[in-house]
């Protein structure tokens, strides 16, 4: 599943970074410490945080991300946008919890076993 | 001889720049073709050590040097330096002030985390005179476990 089939799929505004949003999702991952998704995150996941700081744009394109998830209703920084752009990471909102998103994708078979074989981990 | 030796500045407390060190040192190693996990690894490791210097250690930098055995990640600081650093080595210690940790830093994983995705760490420290991380990845033979 593309970013852009989430973007479908669950009504989630891009906010950021639409040039990368034919990127693949093979994965989701939930966390708001940084350090615990830098050394964590899946290559590839949808990460889902309420942290909407310049920083996460940096994690994310280390961790080789296909997107953010912002959740619980809270919004990027101007400068987050900026990096975003910049990096072609896109960044989508989510007004509801993290939980609830996860639930979602996770019904709709990302990050499950079957799903895993198409990528490249 | 070196087969390459790269550095960069880290200018402490600028949190708009921050990663950048990193995501340079990334994208120059993917252009050599090193292995991803690897690749992955070293990120991990640059953006750890970037942040702490970012945090906690006024300005600094981060040096790359590549030889045909090994890849040197090397971050020094002109900070307040690391006082116990078997305690700043400890899962979940940090020194971290209230306003970083409500950014999701200051968890106390930045040198464990550093420690695990390294193959060799060596951290000199003195107090007012600043710290220095060097992390080493061996090309063959020290491959660890993700």
């Amino acid at each position: 599943m593309m970013v852009k089939d989430l973007v479908d799929k669950f009504g989630l505004a891009v906010t950021a970074g639409e040039s990368g949003l034919d990127r693949e999702v093979s994965s989701g991952y939930c966390g708001d410490l940084l350090s615990e998704v830098m050394g964590n995150a899946p290559a590839g996941c949808a990460w889902m945080t309420v942290q909407g700081h310049q920083n996460i744009v940096a994690v994310a394109v280390l961790r080789e991300m296909a997107a953010i998830i912002i959740t619980g209703g809270q919004t990027p920084d101007d400068e987050t946008i900026k990096k975003a752009d910049q990096e072609g990471i896109p960044i989508l909102l989510w007004s509801n919890s993290s939980f609830t998103l996860a639930g979602r994708l996770f019904s709709a078979g990302i990050g499950k076993p079957a799903t895993e074989s198409s990528s490249k981990r | 001889m070196p087969r390459l030796k790269k550095r960069f500045h880290i200018r402490g407390g600028d949190f708009i720049r921050a990663g950048e060190a990193s995501i340079n040192i990334q994208n120059l190693l993917k252009s050599m073709d090193f292995d991803p996990r690897l690749v992955r690894r070293i990120a991990i490791c640059g953006y750890e050590g970037e942040m702490n210097v970012v945090m906690h250690g006024g300005d600094g930098s981060l040096s790359l040097e590549v030889d045909a055995e090994k890849l040197v990640l090397e971050l020094k600081d002109s900070g307040p330096g690391i006082e116990d650093i078997d305690l700043a080595m400890q899962a979940g210690y940090s020194t971290a002030k209230d306003d970083y940790r409500e950014m999701g830093f200051g968890a106390g994983m930045g040198l464990p985390n550093m420690k695990k995705n390294s193959d060799q760490i060596h951290i000199e420290s003195q107090k007012s005179r600043g710290t220095t991380v060097q992390m080493i990845f061996f090309l063959s033979g020290g491959e660890k476990a993700d």
